[in-house]
């Protein structure tokens, strides 16, 4: 295996992370930031891929990132969920417009 | 390895949990709903028994993914009698016509799942789906009061933080991988003590540790990372703040020890300043700002973050004692919060006044559960009076009750590493909480209040007697429970 090729893969992961937490903490729109926890979880599954060509069983990085593809699916749903719930009470998902839980 | 037959027989409270979960689901098509309440504690007893069938021995389970021993069993006894009392504690979601509770209670049971694996997990698979399925559950039940938009505002920021930290988790479990080669709890921690010692570079290894921990510290709302407590207890529905802020915190706690004794014991050195710093800080930040809170709810949320800070003493401290006193200190926690949050129900359920006041239902929730909800409260109803002063008195750690025990126990294992200056920040910081935790009980005994008698369903009133009891009795014989570990 080319110990370069997994270098580059590392770095893209730990792009696509840092892009990600960049969404979560700049943006206001509740699915963006949902999009950016998305993109912040792609990235562990690039990550775990690209070790587990180092993994002698070689298997199990790729079986966890099965795993996180199911849950952040679950996720996502119970997401979409709630934000329809919210908007439904006062018509904006602008996280910022929301202070009713501030005291 | 081969894989054993009797593998799948013994790990009975998952499965026991997740069959009555479904049969829940089932028994909800029926028009009457009295029969949810009985068949849901009656699951919890037989999950609870079986939890203990296998006591005194030492299991792994399913190609080394999950690991049965009895401290194991202890904390999942803890979690499973802390949602015993909750759910005990739920009657009138059958007379609310909004609520749906055999969904309510199918969802705890299976959140109780996530729980168990998080307490016995020995690969880090089992310890993500764990929090995960915890998290998700807790996301919906936090809004689960459809109509109140406070309580769906807090179940969206819930899962924007929840979800944010578990991406920061999984990152660090990736690089743990990537750094170790393993997910297993003992290839890690074998990686941790040989390569300290071989030297070279253990970068990643301290990269992903730390990111694994920031995610931990999230989910147990430890400051710097407790920004989301406050919000997401008060716009709960009492009964899953109940909840969260005892069995998430159980589990979390557990899930840490079990990490940090097996994994990183070998690096001590390098996450205790880290998490001593994590530790002063929750616990100044908690009791601090629960000192200024007018809402009742409000000051149990940060005071769940001060007793976060409590608990981590115990695992900056770390060592074999603390085990047994973080399992103390976590039923002790469990049970004076539970009952506290049982008698607010009671006493914000009772209050209508303000209902015709104020009219829309923010403003309701707002100050039925502030202080002055408790004002004579001991007068007329001399039990609830005396079980919320001993749920205080017990979270406020004074002597003679099981509160007092679980600090000592945790302070003495801090003590044991010369943490000294740890302590006297601690034992400070429990001073200001006597103050915050007294107001209510000065509330109820001294001030003037027109509270009426409140009706409380009889085996609402066996439980909290029970919490009460348990409470005291943990005080004055603390080896009740210590001899079991």
């Amino acid at each position: 295996m080319n110990p370069s090729l997994s270098y580059s893969l590392l770095f893209v992961a730990a792009a696509l992370f840092s892009i990600g937490l960049a969404v979560v903490i700049t943006k206001r729109h509740a699915v963006v930031v949902l999009m950016g926890i998305e993109l912040m979880l792609n990235a562990v599954n690039l990550n775990l891929v690209a070790f587990s060509q180092y993994d002698p069983s070689r298997l199990q990085g790729q079986v966890f990132s099965l795993f996180v593809m199911i849950v952040a699916a679950a996720e996502a749903a119970v997401a979409l969920a709630l934000i329809i719930q919210v908007y439904r009470h006062v018509k904006t998902v602008v996280l910022d417009e929301l202070t009713d839980l501030k005291q | 390895m081969t894989f054993q037959t009797y593998d799948c027989l013994q790990m009975l409270p998952i499965i026991l949990l997740s069959l009555s979960g479904i049969a829940l689901l089932f028994l909800g098509f029926q028009k009457s709903r009295a029969l949810l309440l009985p068949a849901t504690l009656l699951f919890l007893v037989i999950a609870f028994v079986a939890n203990f069938l296998d006591w005194g021995k030492t299991y792994m389970y399913f190609r080394d993914m999950l690991l049965v021993n009895n401290l194991a069993m202890i904390f999942t006894g803890v979690v499973l009698l802390s949602t015993f009392m909750v759910v005990s504690l739920s009657g009138s979601l059958a007379d609310d016509e909004d609520a749906q509770p055999a969904e309510y209670y199918a969802i705890l049971l299976f959140s109780l799942v996530g729980a168990i694996m998080m307490i016995g997990f020995e690969n880090l698979i089992m310890l993500f789906v764990g929090v995960e399925i915890l998290s998700v559950a807790m996301y919906i039940l936090t809004g689960s009061d459809k109509r109140n938009l406070r309580s769906n505002e807090a179940a969206l920021k819930y899962f924007l933080m929840g979800a944010f930290a578990t991406g920061i988790l999984l990152f660090g479990i990736a690089l743990l991988y990537g750094a170790t080669g393993s997910f297993v709890l003992s290839g890690i921690g074998n990686y941790a003590h040989s390569a300290t010692n071989a030297g070279g570079s253990m970068l990643l290894f301290y990269v992903g540790m730390f990111m694994l921990l920031i995610g931990m510290l999230f989910k147990v709302s430890a400051a710097p990372f407790h920004f989301w407590t406050p919000d997401v207890y008060d716009g709960a529905p009492s009964l899953f703040t109940a909840y969260m802020s005892t069995v998430v915190k159980t589990a979390g706690f557990a899930a840490l020890l079990r990490i940090l004794s097996v994994s990183f014991s070998g690096v001590y050195d390098f996450w205790w300043v880290a998490m001593a710093v994590v530790t002063v800080l929750t616990l100044l930040i908690g009791n601090i700002t629960a000192v200024y809170q007018a809402s009742f709810k409000r000051m149990m949320a940060y005071s769940s973050i001060s007793h976060a800070g409590y608990l981590l003493i115990g695992l900056v401290g770390l060592s074999q004692a603390s085990k047994p006193a973080i399992a103390f200190y976590s039923l002790a926690y469990s049970l004076s919060t539970i009952a506290a949050f049982g008698v607010l129900m009671l006493v914000a359920r009772n209050r209508p006044l303000n209902a015709a006041v104020f009219g829309d239902q923010t403003t309701l929730a707002r100050t039925d559960e502030h202080y002055d909800a408790f004002n004579g409260l001991a007068r007329k109803n001399p039990l609830l009076g005396f079980v919320m002063a001993v749920s205080m008195l017990s979270l406020a750690g004074i002597p003679l009750t099981a509160g007092f025990w679980g600090k000592f126990m945790v302070f003495s294992a801090a003590a044991d590493r010369g943490a000294v200056w740890l302590l006297v920040v601690a034992v400070l910081m429990s001073a200001v909480g006597i103050y915050y935790y007294f107001r209510v009980v000065i509330a109820m005994y001294f001030r003037e209040g027109q509270t009426d008698t409140i009706r409380v369903a009889p085996f609402y009133r066996i439980v909290l007697i029970a919490a009460t009891v348990l409470t005291l009795a943990l005080g004055l014989l603390p080896n009740l429970f210590q001899g079991l570990i």
